[in-house]
């Protein structure tokens, strides 16, 4: 370093510093899991609602210390979820849109499906509810009055498992889905709630999601209760002939631990300001 | 100011989560950095030696590809790391050698474009007499290097604050994946959109020093130029 003259040096030095502060953070020690063995991490696929609702955030640690699969959570959308479980970047997915799990079971992605648990999609809107939707005889006539009131509804519009379902009732209520009433978000369930309340426009949401982020919100429950709202979760093992990247063995455990009565329990146990959010139903 | 005071708090108070994602996000960038600079140097040299309209096109298309959107390159990378790429085998996708990629691609060509123009406002003379004296090219891309070293730093530093601030590529190449991909700007995206604006509001604070930092190192660079 004989070329530098001592202030020159400094910027150098603040540089080097930098670099040693990136190295000597407390929380360091926690980043060498990245050595950890390669079949030890499971890639799991999954949906928004599960992980952000803290649920996986929940049950995953208990499941590392019943197994020691370490679980590395993507959450994306049921679509991309799939996609990812499709070119074999993930391990196992969790998903919600029985429809799409049943194509993909079809199409030999998977080994093994199972019903894991449900919870069930709501109607939000504005709490004076201009289409009054709340006077509905079921979902799809509350989607047909959104429509025909053009009052602005927020739509995932992301082939999620909630965009799926919404797609499914506009096409059940015969409405041509497209006018300016009918924003695409191409956004995550929050962030489309958050945004129908300052848009003061309807949306569909998941129950979990919903009551995860609904003390941030003017928006209520209008419409829910119809069986079509029924929201059920999938757990999928992808099929290890893809690829030798699988871990099939991870997937599989993790398949059989939230399928198993403990796992069943804690899902069940699992609450969000004081209300249960998902309900376990798998039936062996 | 409620949401300010408590990301202040949670800075001050040393949040567990927050500092990892704080460290995750330096030591992407640190990585990044290192993996953009060194082959951008050369390249930088190697562009900086040529003569003439192929030297204009090339710098023309390297100013090009720096406004590249971050999910572009994103989509690139994923393509080659997705295990139906040619690289899958690998396991980078959502793990942080992806994201490394990732943004030392996203660095690079600002790299190579801030080294060359710094070396093209080098004394021409210099080039000259190294010329002149026979120096070899190893010598020469040596003894440039030497007198344009805060060039290089500035575009290092550049470069670092380029990375740390992108989401595109860490989103789409580390998955946001929570204790092992999360960095300050995934971690924003996902409490943004949680609605949980003081955390948001804590790590767009800490973005702002970083930045600050690298603009006054940079600064020190040039006044001591």
């Amino acid at each position: 370093m004989s070329f530098l003259s001592n202030k020159k040096a400094k910027a150098i030095l603040a540089f080097a510093l930098i670099a040693a502060f990136v190295f000597t953070l407390p929380v360091y020690a926690t980043g060498t899991k990245e050595a950890k063995v390669q079949n030890k991490i499971v890639r799991l696929a999954t949906t928004t609602s599960t992980e952000n609702s803290g649920l996986l955030g929940y049950l995953l640690p208990i499941f590392t210390k019943d197994t020691g699969y370490e679980v590395h959570v993507v959450a994306v959308g049921t679509g991309a979820a799939l996609k990812l479980g499709e070119n074999a970047d993930a391990d196992v997915v969790l998903v919600h849109a029985r429809s799409e799990e049943d194509k993909f079971m079809a199409a030999g992605h998977g080994t093994e499906r199972r019903d894991v648990m449900y919870n069930d999609f709501i109607v939000l809107g504005p709490k004076t509810d201009p289409a009054g939707i709340a006077k509905a005889k079921n979902a799809v006539e509350a989607f047909a009055l959104i429509a025909k009131s053009g009052s602005w509804f927020v739509s995932r519009g992301d082939r999620s498992g909630t965009h799926v379902m919404e797609l499914d009732l506009w096409n059940k209520a015969g409405v041509s889905i497209g006018g300016s009433w009918y924003k695409e978000a191409g956004q995550g369930m929050e962030q489309v709630i958050l945004m129908s309340n300052s848009m003061g426009a309807y949306t569909l949401s998941d129950r979990g999601t919903w009551i995860a982020v609904s003390d941030k919100t003017d928006l209520a429950i209008l419409y829910q209760g119809d069986p079509v709202l029924f929201n059920p979760y999938g757990i999928i093992t992808v099929d290890p002939g893809k690829s030798e990247n699988i871990n099939y063995a991870g997937a599989k455990a993790l398949l059989d631990w939230m399928t198993s009565d403990k796992g069943q329990k804690l899902i069940a146990g699992f609450q969000l300001k004081d209300q249960v959010l998902f309900f376990p139903n798998y039936k062996k | 100011m409620s949401a300010f005071s408590k990301a202040v708090a949670l800075i001050v108070g040393g949040d567990k989560s927050l500092w990892f994602v704080i460290n995750t996000s330096l030591r992407f960038s640190f990585w990044s950095t290192i993996f953009s600079v060194l082959p951008g140097l050369p390249l930088a040299f190697m562009l900086f030696l040529m003569k003439g309209r192929l030297r204009n096109i090339l710098a023309a298309i390297v100013n090009a590809i720096m406004a590249l959107p971050t999910v572009v390159i994103g989509l690139f990378v994923y393509s080659a790391i997705s295990n139906r790429g040619p690289l899958g085998s690998l396991k980078l996708l959502f793990a942080p050698g992806g994201v490394i990629i990732g943004q030392s691609l996203l660095a690079l060509p600002l790299v190579i474009a801030m080294t060359y123009t710094g070396f093209q406002k080098l004394d021409p003379r210099y080039h000259e007499t190294l010329t002149t004296l026979g120096a070899g090219l190893f010598s020469k891309m040596a003894a440039i290097m030497r007198e344009g070293r805060y060039v290089i730093l500035q575009a290092a530093l550049s470069a670092f604050g380029r990375v740390t601030g992108e989401v595109g590529v860490s989103m789409m190449l580390g998955g946001n994946i929570k204790g092992y991909t999360r960095t300050m700007t995934t971690s924003v995206a996902l409490e943004i959109s949680k609605g949980e604006f003081e955390y948001a509001l804590a790590l767009g604070l800490i973005l702002l020093i970083v930045a600050l930092l690298i603009n006054v190192l940079s600064h020190l660079g040039i006044r001591n130029d």
